[in-house]
């Protein structure tokens, strides 16, 4: 049995990992650089999907299995999405255990709303708040093992980097903010600290606190990335001083619908070009449409004035309060002008089912990590893959037995990782990234952008790992010479079988190298994209 | 318009704070993070402003401080809404400072943790809302800011504590009941003087009289308000 294990992160994924841990009597740490209430999970606001059935709609979870990795347009690992699935129903009783106060049927059962991608009521919600529900119920159950002296806490802690020894992930370095001291922690590691939204600084959805350094050095001392030209871009968002600000796909769940206007004339596009879902297609394909109407010179609208005040008021009313903060508009009344966003990153980390990286001794779950999505996220699914695979890590490496068996110290010589890249830099290779990496994507467009981060200069070790992870998004992009998912290439919009690959980023001798790695093939997947 | 911010800094817990002024220059369409963002890479990007930030859409109660001395979320006053001429901002004063604006409030979760605020058995659904509302607390300080009650290493834990416990004694079981709300009465109903200065000032709007009048009737007169049930 592990003696130590350090997690990174004290978002969803972090304390559903320490929680697990804690709860088999396992010590660990949890490292963060602000305290969990200022995690980037507080603001996921739509829901978690769980096939619960509640709603009388005989769904299973192996629809949700199915419909997550269509979803995904068949790029995630089928045997982990049926793991997450499967276990879906227990993580979202668990959590209402705890005390989430998710919206109720009037006979006491979880009430589950519409989300994209799914054609059954699948996410359970609390109003349009969810993701800060479920930390705040998760913060207090974790605090008890806190007082116990099972979970230690290390807020305003930055990571350093990994300490890799013989092949083995032996523990972290860090640093406490604001100049204190450097330690160096044994033990084996989980890493949950989020998305690539520092390689995008003011243009996601998500915190401005994540830099994307610790990330990118961790590729560079050859942590194996995938997916990484996978980036979600929520068709809903509106721009607020310093970031995009989501507006939750539950204001369609409950009868939203986007339209166009152009030259006076209002057009329900979603609703014309695919009859069924209509503005709960998946994501991707919402986006997508919304880039192609705006192209063509067309405002994009949501419009929830048909929802009734029944829904505002026992679902929705804290969505209403937050767009009257930002738009002298009433969403009751008045359509509200939305554009696509970058919002999540279906690539990081390259982890198996299990949630172990190419690097002994070391896990990643949540954002930060590849798993459970594929090309495509799911509406519902990040919040539910964030706690499994938290739960699935701590599992995991719970019964990890270190081969280093050094002790934690202070480390008082100089490390070259300890350092930021500037907001000037990082900046400017946003505006290179965004131009390359956009909804609609082109060899041009991408070989652009390769061209202008190669030719980036670096002044330290951060902005050099910062530009090695870039250069290793857009190759990926770059050689997926088709369209799946999140991923479309205008000068291949087809999706080929011989793509149904994971792409996968290395760093080695100074140089990105992208491949691609087979998936886990499942006979019975009748489904052959 | 033209603001002219004036900022408290401090180098370190053990040296003295000193003020700096600068100039900005804007439309007022923007909030105090969006300009300590801006002056962090102009103005100051040689030595930049300490300050804590995440959400950036007052959800996560990380950027509080004094704004013209009133407690707040820089990322939720906006320059227009202030008053032209001078803003000063200070970090919060009942929490001691780390640099800058950043001050150490770990004094809230260990009071959390003092008080034993989780669940050991399943949480009782709760129909009223009162756990829902008290579940949005930010933890950012502000309510403890204004208090009249609350400092730090004190028996009486504040407002930053009515919250979380109010959201855990709306779902108790009885199991976890008795402990509650002994250890709410001792650290929060015996403290609370009822200025409801923290009402006025909670950046996420919650009903704090709600919550108060909730938890006393629970834990200090035996009586919980749940539909349906006396």
């Amino acid at each position: 049995m592990a003696d130590m294990i350090n997690i990174i992160g004290a978002g969803l994924a972090g304390l559903s990992a320490a929680l697990t841990l804690a709860e088999k009597g396992i010590r660990c740490r949890l490292i963060s650089a602000q305290s969990s209430e200022r995690a980037q999970s507080v603001l996921a606001e739509g829901g978690i999907n769980a096939a619960l059935d509640t709603m009388g709609e005989g769904d299973t979870t192996a629809l949700h299995c199915e419909e997550t990795m269509k979803g995904g347009v068949m790029l995630a690992d089928p045997y982990a999405v049926e793991g997450l699935t499967k276990h879906a129903p227990d993580v979202v009783r668990k959590l209402a255990e705890l005390g989430v106060p998710f919206n109720r049927n009037e006979d006491g059962s979880l009430m589950l709303r519409s989300f994209g991608g799914q054609k059954k009521k699948r996410t359970a919600f609390a109003k349009s708040s969810t993701g800060k529900m479920i930390m705040t119920a998760l913060i207090d159950a974790v605090r008890r093992y806190e007082a116990e002296g099972l979970v230690e806490r290390l807020p305003r802690h930055r990571l350093i980097r990994l300490l890799i020894n013989d092949g083995e992930c032996a523990g972290v370095r860090v640093k406490e903010c604001c100049g204190g001291t450097v330690r160096d922690l044994a033990g084996a590691v989980i890493l949950a600290c989020g998305g690539l939204n520092g390689f995008f600084p003011s243009m996601t959805t998500g915190t401005t606190t994540n830099t994307g350094t610790p990330a990118a050095v961790m590729f560079t001392q050859g942590l194996l990335f995938a997916n990484l030209e996978m980036i979600q871009y929520h068709p809903t968002t509106i721009a607020i001083p310093g970031k995009r600000c989501l507006i939750s796909e539950a204001a369609r769940g409950e009868g939203g619908r986007l339209f166009s206007l152009k030259d006076g004339e209002k057009r329900y596009f979603m609703e014309e070009k695919y009859p069924t879902l209509g503005n709960l297609m998946p994501r991707d394909v919402v986006s997508r449409e919304m880039f192609f109407e705006m192209r063509r010179g067309g405002e994009i609208f949501l419009d929830m004035t048909g929802i009734t005040e029944e829904v505002w008021e026992g679902k929705l009313s804290d969505l209403r309060e937050e767009i009257m903060h930002y738009f002298p508009l009433d969403p009751k009344r008045d359509p509200i002008p939305v554009q696509p966003g970058i919002h999540y990153f279906m690539g990081g980390i390259y982890v198996n089912r299990l949630h172990e990286t190419n690097i002994d001794g070391l896990y990643a779950a949540g954002e930060c990590a590849c798993q459970y999505h594929g090309a495509n996220r799911l509406g519902g699914n990040s919040m539910l893959g964030a706690v499994y695979g938290g739960m699935t890590a701590a599992q995991t490496a719970s019964g990890y037995k270190r081969r280093n068996h050094n002790g934690d110290r202070d480390f008082t010589g100089r490390d070259e990782y300890d350092c930021e890249a500037s907001a000037e830099f990082s900046r400017s290779m946003g505006y290179i990234l965004r131009e390359g990496l956009g909804i609609v994507r082109t060899e041009s467009g991408i070989r652009a952008a390769i061209e202008s981060v190669e030719a980036l200069g670096y002044a330290n070790e951060a902005e050099k790992a910062k530009k090695a992870l870039a250069e290793a998004m857009l190759y990926s992009a770059f050689g997926r010479m088709e369209s799946r998912g999140a991923h479309y290439r205008e000068d291949f919009p087809e999706t080929f079988a011989g793509f149904k690959k994971t792409t996968v980023s290395e760093y080695n001798g100074g140089r990105v190298r992208v491949t691609f790695a087979d998936l886990p093939e499942r006979n019975d997947n009748a489904d052959q994209i | 318009m033209l603001i002219r911010f004036e900022i408290i800094r401090r180098k370190s817990p053990a040296d003295k704070p000193y003020t700096v002024s600068v100039e900005y220059e804007t439309d007022g369409e923007e909030t105090v993070a969006g300009a300590l963002t801006e002056l962090n890479v102009s103005a100051f990007a040689d030595d930049p402003i300490e300050w804590e930030s995440s959400c950036r859409q007052k959800k996560c109660g990380a950027c509080a401080m004094l704004i013209n001395g009133r407690p707040g979320l820089a990322c939720d006053a906006w320059l227009k809404d202030l008053p032209e001429g001078t803003v000063r901002l200070e970090p919060l004063k009942k929490f001691p400072v780390i640099r800058d604006l950043t001050v150490d409030r770990s004094v809230m979760l260990d009071n959390l943790k003092q008080l034993g605020a989780w669940l050991r058995d399943s949480a009782v659904p709760d129909t009223t809302g009162v756990a829902y509302d008290a579940s949005r607390c930010l933890q950012c300080g502000c309510c403890l800011e204004v208090c009249p009650n609350f400092y730090a290493g004190g028996e009486f834990f504040g407002t930053a504590v009515l919250a979380p416990a109010s959201r855990l004694i709306a779902e108790a079981p009885d199991t976890d009941g008795k402990r509650l709300y002994g250890a709410y009465s001792e650290h929060f109903y015996r403290g609370c003087g009822k200025s409801l200065a923290c009402r006025d000032i909670c950046p996420a709007g919650i009903d704090m009289e709600r919550l108060l009048v909730n938890s006393n009737a629970a834990a200090v007169w035996k009586r919980k308000f749940r539909r349906g049930k006396k």
